[in-house]
């Protein structure tokens, strides 16, 4: 085997067609806290929202066989979540980057003490089915038909939220409230903008869109729970964030790159290949450093961003 | 157009504006005792005072921003409760701050836009508001575009997004906290022209500032607050600088100095072709070449980021000299570390007095012998401090320059900015210097402690130190120097002496005119 049948053996199709559905998660997550950051706020404690909503997602459908049901439950406790935290940046004006943490270490043990009480042993459920959209899914052509469309509902809502994140910062005057109370919020009180109101509102909808990236991970990837299901995943949300530089379309890049990642490994696994997993694990962190080492001028740059507000200095 | 003043004309929507009896406490200090205020309809009314003096605070109260202690605000004889900005806007109150309220990344259109209503369903029509941004910029003929980015703009542009955002958001009545502090003559008298026009429509205007030839310029009536409460309101006609100096200051003032001609000594500093990197990574300043003479005082003039800050770091050795030379003295000393050049007898007070004057959270007394610390008589070898030679010295100081502090072991951050300096002056002076380079010396310092800063500057003039002084005040340039240096664009771009000295001419040349010479 020359090298680009070797190549060729590994980036197939199917790779493409996984890298889309693992973006999923890390698009969910790092969509929502972009909002966030945009106005002001840093929520490390994504991972443990995530964990949550995949748990209690996770719980709903196994109760009850109902897939709806258990997105608006992470969707909920992912909110829920998120009002915690604006609480305790906003309102108490705490240090964000440590009650991120308390957040992220909390749903992690909830979730699992949660896990053992409820369900003990691992369960599988029926997962979210792939949809094929008529006609596109027959597509051949460089296998477009396969990776773009027979894919599950969450991976069509995720990748369509890009565009629809986009349009609301740039071109409605809800974001660039957001916009403002995340660059200047003195400004922006001053332009009768209610900021706590806005910081909230980005944080709850962060938290629910955390909430269904968990969810999109153990109903519709993997169909199972297990403890820390999410492996740090949603610090990497996080940080697709800054390597997004702000910008939904950005943060898409990002996760794909990651997901790509992610992809590749479990097919060189699959194929056997003898790749030391550290390498492979390490790779994304890697890329993220990278980005952020060459970041150019970022006038998206929420420059208020960890600082809370208090009018009058 | 503007949204909503639609319905009525300025002088309709506030005729008359009372602010009665009005107190503002916050913990620890009462910043406004019992103050009064009005204004009406077409009339430019000024607010004079010292800092501190609680200007920005009673306006803040007008706006909606803080909340008074006690009193009361009446709109055409009606008592009204301002809680918020948004109320205030409601009733037709803008205000533009001191420092720009203004989001940088934002464009001029989308700042306009930001909390107003716009468009349908909650997109914005950023269109329509381009539109009528330039409508309104031009019938006030304040040149502006739209769909720059704010961060972009100087700060006299700034400025004019500010004003235009208030006037679009349908502004009766305009409150203006020091809004030429930023501005170069010229932009200032392009600003009184369009605030004329805005009163001459009908609408009120306050003006802040403690600047008093622009109060005397532009206003119909003054008012001077000192220490939060009203000294009097007065019509600007038969009002004159000395009478408004003295009840801003609560004593008679020297405004004007008696300069004797200079006693010409030899040459302390030789600037040659010196040029810097700024902050930003541009050449800030470029080719800078004069001499400075023993017993004079040369002024560096220009609108704040033309190289003044630049020029006075390399000078002190605080930045790297990117090409020329320097000599103090006969010495070479480009490149030379600030305690080498003090050595050479250079003293710095600097622009940033709370980062690189004084050491914040350290008392009055380790801040005065921050320098020589470890020389005697304050040290012992080279390595035991001294504090009972320490205080003593210090003591003598707070004497000597009407230091205003509980004592010689408060932190210095309590102290006001009049008194900081004092005591970075203080320290800097004890070194007998033959070169002093002062730069902003009084900025944000009381006309008080200013007049006391001036007068050990014009000392040490006598004495025969040479004395380069930068400033942005012009009127303190021009005030002290002998002759002035005027910056533009990182270059020296002309020369002046006093003889010579118009503020005309010079705001001229520190707007770029003097290009070419
Ligand atoms: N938010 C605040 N908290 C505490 N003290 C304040 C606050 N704002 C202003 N002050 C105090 O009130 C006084 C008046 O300040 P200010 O109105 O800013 O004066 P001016 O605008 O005339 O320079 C000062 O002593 C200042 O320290
Ligand atoms: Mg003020």
């Amino acid at each position: 085997m020359n090298i680009f049948e070797t190549i060729g053996s590994i980036v197939t199709a199917s790779v493409f067609a996984s890298t889309l559905r693992l973006a999923t998660p890390y698009l969910f997550a790092a969509i929502g806290e972009t909002f966030a950051q945009r106005s002001g706020l840093l929520n490390l404690g994504v991972d443990g929202i995530m964990l949550m909503g995949a748990f209690t997602g996770f719980y709903a459908v196994y109760a009850t066989g109902s897939l709806l049901l258990g997105v608006l439950t992470a969707l909920v406790v992912g909110g829920l979540m998120g009002l915690a935290i604006a609480f305790i940046s906003v309102t108490l004006r705490a240090k964000q980057g440590i009650s991120g943490i308390g957040l992220y270490l909390f749903g992690l043990g909830l979730s699992e003490l949660l896990f053992q009480r409820l369900i003990g042993t691992p369960k599988s459920i029926e997962r979210f089915p792939d949809i094929y959209i008529p006609v596109l899914s027959d597509i051949e052509f460089l296998g477009i038909g396969q990776i773009f469309f027979r894919q599950n509902l969450l991976v069509y809502i995720a990748f369509a939220s890009v565009p629809i994140a986009a349009y609301v910062l740039r071109r409605t005057s809800y974001g660039l409230k957001i916009r403002a109370v995340g660059q200047n919020p003195a400004a922006a009180d001053a332009m009768d903008v209610n900021v706590a109101r806005i910081r909230y509102s980005t944080q709850i909808f962060g938290g629910m869109m955390a909430g269904l990236a968990g969810a999109s991970l153990s109903v519709a990837l993997l169909g199972v729970f297990q403890q820390n299901l999410t492996g740090g995943l949603g610090f990497i949300a996080v940080a697709l964030v800054y390597f997004g530089r702000w910008r939904p379309v950005g943060v898409m890049i990002g996760a794909l790159l990651f997901s790509f990642v992610n992809a590749l490994q479990l097919q060189v696994g699959a194929l056997g290949f003898d790749v030391p997993p550290e390498f492979s694990t390490m790779a994304p962190y890697v890329i993220t450093i990278i980005a952020l080492a060459f970041a150019g001028r970022q006038t998206e740059k929420p420059t208020a961003l960890t600082v809370p507000f208090q009018r009058g200095e | 157009m503007s949204v909503q003043a639609t319905s009525s004309s300025p002088s309709e929507r506030i005729a008359t504006l009372e602010m009665r009896g009005i107190v503002k406490r916050f913990p620890g200090v009462t910043a406004l005792k019992g103050v009064d205020f009005d204004v009406h309809a077409g009339e430019i009314h000024a607010l004079l005072g010292e800092n501190g003096a609680g200007k920005s605070t009673l306006m803040k109260i007008l706006y909606g921003l803080y909340q008074q202690s006690e009193g009361q605000v009446l709109i055409n004889g009606a008592p009204v409760h301002i809680g918020s900005p948004h109320e205030s806007t409601k009733r037709g109150i803008g205000m533009i701050h001191q420092h720009f309220m203004l989001v940088p990344s934002l464009t001029v259109a989308e700042n306009v836009a930001l909390g107003m209503p716009s468009g349908r369903g909650g997109v914005l029509d950023l269109k329509k508001i381009s539109e009528d941004i330039s409508q309104l910029s031009q019938k006030y003929n304040l040149r502006i575009y739209p769909e720059r980015p704010v961060w972009q703009l100087s700060v006299g542009e700034q400025q004019r997004v500010e004003i235009i955002r208030a006037l679009y958001r349908g502004a009766a009545l305009l409150i203006l906290d020091e809004p030429t502090a930023v501005l170069t003559p010229q932009e200032s008298d392009d600003l009184f022209i369009v605030l004329k026009q805005m009163a001459a429509e009908g609408h009120s205007i306050i003006f802040i500032s403690h600047k008093l030839h622009e109060v005397l310029a532009i206003s119909d009536r003054i008012t001077v607050l000192r220490d939060g409460a009203r000294v009097n309101t007065i019509p600007a006609a038969g009002a004159t600088r000395l009478t408004l100096a003295e009840m801003m200051v609560g004593r008679p003032v020297v405004l004007e100095y008696e300069l004797p001609p200079p006693v010409r000594g030899e040459a302390r500093l030789t600037v040659q072709g010196v040029s810097a990197l700024s902050e930003r990574g541009d050449m800030g300043l470029k080719e800078v070449s004069f001499t400075l003479y023993g017993g004079e005082i040369v002024g560096v003039a220009g609108v704040s980021g033309n190289g003044q800050h630049e020029l006075a770091e390399v000078v002190a050795g605080m930045r790297p000299l990117a090409g020329g030379t320097i000599h103090v003295g006969d010495q070479p000393a480009g490149g030379k570390s600030p305690a080498a050049l003090r050595q050479l007898g250079v003293s710095y007070i600097p622009e940033e007095r709370m980062i690189d004057g004084v050491v914040k959270n350290f008392t009055v007394a380790e801040n005065f012998v921050l320098k020589d610390q470890s020389d005697p008589p304050y040290a012992l070898g080279r390595f035991f401090l001294r504090p009972r030679k320490i205080a003593e010295a210090c003591r003598q100081i707070i004497h000597d320059y009407e230091v205003k502090t509980p004592g010689t072991d408060t932190p210095i951050k309590n102290l006001s900015g009049g008194n900081i300096q004092k005591v970075v002056l203080a320290r800097e002076l004890a070194q007998q210097p033959t070169l002093l380079i002062a730069a902003q010396p009084t900025r944000g310092v009381d006309i008080g402690a200013t007049e006391y800063i001036h007068h050990r500057l014009l000392e040490e003039r006598a004495k025969g130190t040479a004395i380069l002084l930068i400033s942005e005040d012009l009127d303190e340039v021009m005030a002290l120097s002998d002759r002035i240096i005027v910056m533009y664009e990182g270059r020296a771009v002309g020369e002046v002496l006093r003889r010579d000295y118009d503020v005309r001419t010079i705001g001229a040349m520190m707007a770029g005119a003097g290009r070419g010479d």
